[in-house]
């Protein structure tokens, strides 16, 4: 009984004193987390609205879209629309390859990693640069992010200093991270300078205005906007929100949820192009309206991508990004992976232990304890359960269903603490492997009580 | 007023001293209590393992069997929160759940229902709470720590009315022990990391024993402390509760 996440994690695991330092960096994170919702006394209305406010937009997406879309032209933005990765891959590089671009610098943006834009440019010979640190230490690494806010987590700055050096060229032995972000700073600082376009992704967009709104804590997407005469903000169409009070709330929420910040430093509105420049935005759909179609798990549509399910999840926290199978890991990535495809990316549904926590965090209210349960229910329909649970489980009902069957298993039951240890700690006792077996009683509590030893 | 008592399968099975502990004290509070013959299991570890359609007969025979009473009284927060939060839906198109509501974890009965405001025993030990994850984010046995919320324990509630205890709680105060069914076994190394960690928060604390709501929560970490040869004990908040009975 295994799935390649649980493989993956046991590997992870391995790696004893990196995996303790894994779990309790993310740990802090939740505690910074913590600190800011109890900071506010409306916390918890503030996630209930967020909850209504995503259902109302969500709910009528068509409507929000139609109007975000307008205004955005109305302010001169050029609007395009994507049904899929391929057709977006295709629009952003229509654009850049008819503005002649050679390079483009980009600031964060998962739907990029969701549609593998980076590496369809780079086939067509376009240099793609990222501005993130953590996304940018990893691009220079060659290897895709473990979490979605900070993709980096999981380096040491040892590894950073190490890449630098080979990389980058900085001292040889200096991880100090003032040194290393400073020496980031200027190798960007070129990139910035040198590059024909600039890409953002879109945190929220505004239908109300047509506001795109970035949220960063570099300033790298305000960067990569104010050189380049060319940019484009790739959004998925979940994006969209009303209006500037719907904003505020998400505003709130969204920085204390994922780093415990009571905001991000910069967060930037893009509502036109700059003087002689030109403004793209792209909606993708890829998926997302076939999300909202399905009725068991539309509400996974209503993640603002803070990452907090992440940093609570105790099983995320120990067993790292990269053993989901999924680009985005942790519970929101086990729910998403499935929407994506179920026969792909099942093998993640059993890193959860249900305990709910990312529930109580996610500052939309999405229930992802419960979607992750429905899909386990839906396992056997795709031909992805565990053959073995599934026996497990028949097995259960049977017992549990006939009563007298258990009422003799139950006196049967002791004979397991008497047989040898070798018999009962093997290899195919997953539990034994780091547990010892509880000791069934004498006297179960039925034949007591049938004995009239309850009293 | 008439009380069903639950036993989950592995309190009966592994800890029959829980149930016979829970028997003693609501009838030293004086209620009526029967225990249903012929009760199994509610069903949640082959629903979270997900093979729900597997747990119907076991809701439709609960739901026969305890209809009758005035509360179904269990002493383990996750069955209870299963047959809560799980059952309408699993009874649907069948009948209606006449008994989700008016099941009640042991802690909740007594907090709750008989509002107990004195017990009878002592138990002169420092004790580690385990607050488990149904419990706190289903029950709501007591506030969770995500949450901007008044914060309460009916359990800290309840073990305070005994004398002499010291009671403690440890850090990551309820954060998950890794037991979670099948998920101890599908993914067992996450599994016992998670449980050695929660046990070593437990054990920081300096108590001499760990107390909580689930037994299957405890058996978890019993089984870590064992193999690890940690001395502290474990022991049902309701066993704390009826001590001296």
């Amino acid at each position: 009984m295994s799935t390649k996440h649980s493989k993956a994690a046991s590997a992870f695991l391995e790696h004893e004193e990196d995996s303790r330092w894994h779990n309790q960096s993310i740990w802090y994170v939740r505690e910074k987390r913590d600190k800011m919702a109890m900071e506010l006394s409306e916390w918890e209305a503030l996630r209930d609205l967020s909850s209504g406010i995503k259902r109302h937009t969500i709910t009528h997406m068509d409507q929000y879209l139609e109007q975000f879309s307008k205004q955005a032209e109305a302010n001169g933005v050029i609007v395009h629309w994507a049904k899929d990765a391929a057709e977006y891959n295709d629009i952003v590089y229509d654009i850049l390859s008819g503005h002649q671009v050679k390079k483009v610098v980009k600031s964060k943006s998962m739907l990029t990693e969701e549609c593998h834009l980076n590496a369809f440019l780079i086939s067509k010979g376009i240099d793609v640069v990222e501005t993130d640190l953590g996304e940018r230490i990893l691009q220079l690494m060659n290897i895709p992010p473990s979490h979605i806010v900070m993709p980096a987590i999981h380096l040491k700055r040892q590894q950073v200093g190490r890449l630098f050096e080979e990389k980058l060229h900085t001292e040889k032995g200096n991880s100090d991270p003032t040194y290393l972000t400073q020496a980031a700073r200027m190798h960007l600082r070129n990139e910035f300078m040198t590059a024909d376009a600039g890409m953002t992704g879109a945190n929220f967009g505004v239908a109300a205005t047509g506001d795109v709104v970035v949220c960063t804590n570099e300033g790298n997407a305000d960067m990569s906007t104010s050189l380049p005469k060319l940019h484009i903000v790739s959004m998925g169409i979940e994006k969209v929100i009303p209006d500037y009070d719907s904003l505020g709330v998400f505003i709130r929420l969204l920085a204390r949820s994922a780093t415990g910040q009571p905001s991000t430093t910069y967060t930037s509105h893009f509502r036109k192009a700059r003087p002689g420049c030109e403004m793209h935005i792209v909606l993708v759909d890829n998926g997302r309206s076939d999300i909202l179609g399905n009725k068991a798990h539309w509400e996974t549509l209503k993640c603002i991508r803070c990452g907090s399910c992440m940093n609570t999840c105790p099983v995320y926290r120990r067993s790292g990004g990269y053993s989901y199978t999924y680009f985005i890991p942790g519970p929101i990535g086990i729910n998403l992976g499935m929407l994506k495809s179920p026969q792909e990316y099942s093998d993640n549904v059993s890193a959860c232990s249900l305990c709910c926590s990312c529930d109580n965090v996610c500052p939309a209210k999405v229930n992802l304890s419960e979607q992750i349960y429905r899909w386990r229910q839906e396992l056997d329909g795709f031909h992805k359960a565990d053959p073995m649970k599934k026996m497990m489980s028949n097995g259960m009902t049977i017992l549990y269903d006939h009563p007298s069957l258990y009422r003799f298993s139950l006196k049967m039951a002791p004979i397991v603490n008497h047989l040898p240890r070798f018999m009962v700690y093997n290899g195919l006792n997953a539990w034994g492997k780091g547990r010892e077996l509880p000791s069934f009683a004498k006297e179960s509590f039925e034949t007591l009580w049938r004995k009239g030893k309850v009293k | 007023m008439k009380v069903g008592l639950f036993i989950p399968c592995y309190v009966n099975a592994v800890f029959p001293e829980v149930g016979v502990a829970t028997y003693k004290l609501l009838k030293n509070l004086g209620v009526e209590v029967d225990y249903p013959l012929n009760q199994t299991c509610c069903g949640q570890p082959m629903a979270n393992a997900g093979f729900e359609q597997k747990a119907v007969p076991l809701a439709e025979r609960f739901d026969d069997m305890f209809k009758g009473y005035d509360y179904v009284v269990a002493p383990s927060a996750s069955c209870v929160a299963f047959v809560r939060l799980n059952y309408p839906h699993l009874l649907e198109g069948k009948h209606e759940c006449l008994t989700s509501n008016k099941t009640l974890d042991v802690c909740e009965f007594l907090h709750d229902i008989l509002k107990v405001d004195h017990l009878p025993g002592k138990f002169p030990h420092k004790v580690s709470l385990h607050n488990s994850c149904h419990g706190v984010r289903e029950l709501h046995l007591s506030s969770a720590s995500e949450q901007n919320v008044p914060s309460f324990s009916k359990i800290k509630d309840l073990l305070s009315l005994v004398e002499g205890i010291t009671l403690l709680e440890p850090e990551h105060v309820d954060e998950c022990c890794g037991f979670g069914g099948m998920f101890s076994v599908e993914e067992s190394e996450v599994s016992v990391r998670m449980g050695t960690d929660k046990l070593n928060n437990h054990i920081a604390t300096g108590a001499e024993y760990i107390t909580g709501p689930d037994s299957s929560c405890l058996m978890h970490m019993q089984g870590i402390a064992k193999r690890l040869n940690k001395p502290i004990k474990f022991i049902h908040v309701v066993q704390i509760l009826a001590a001296g009975l």
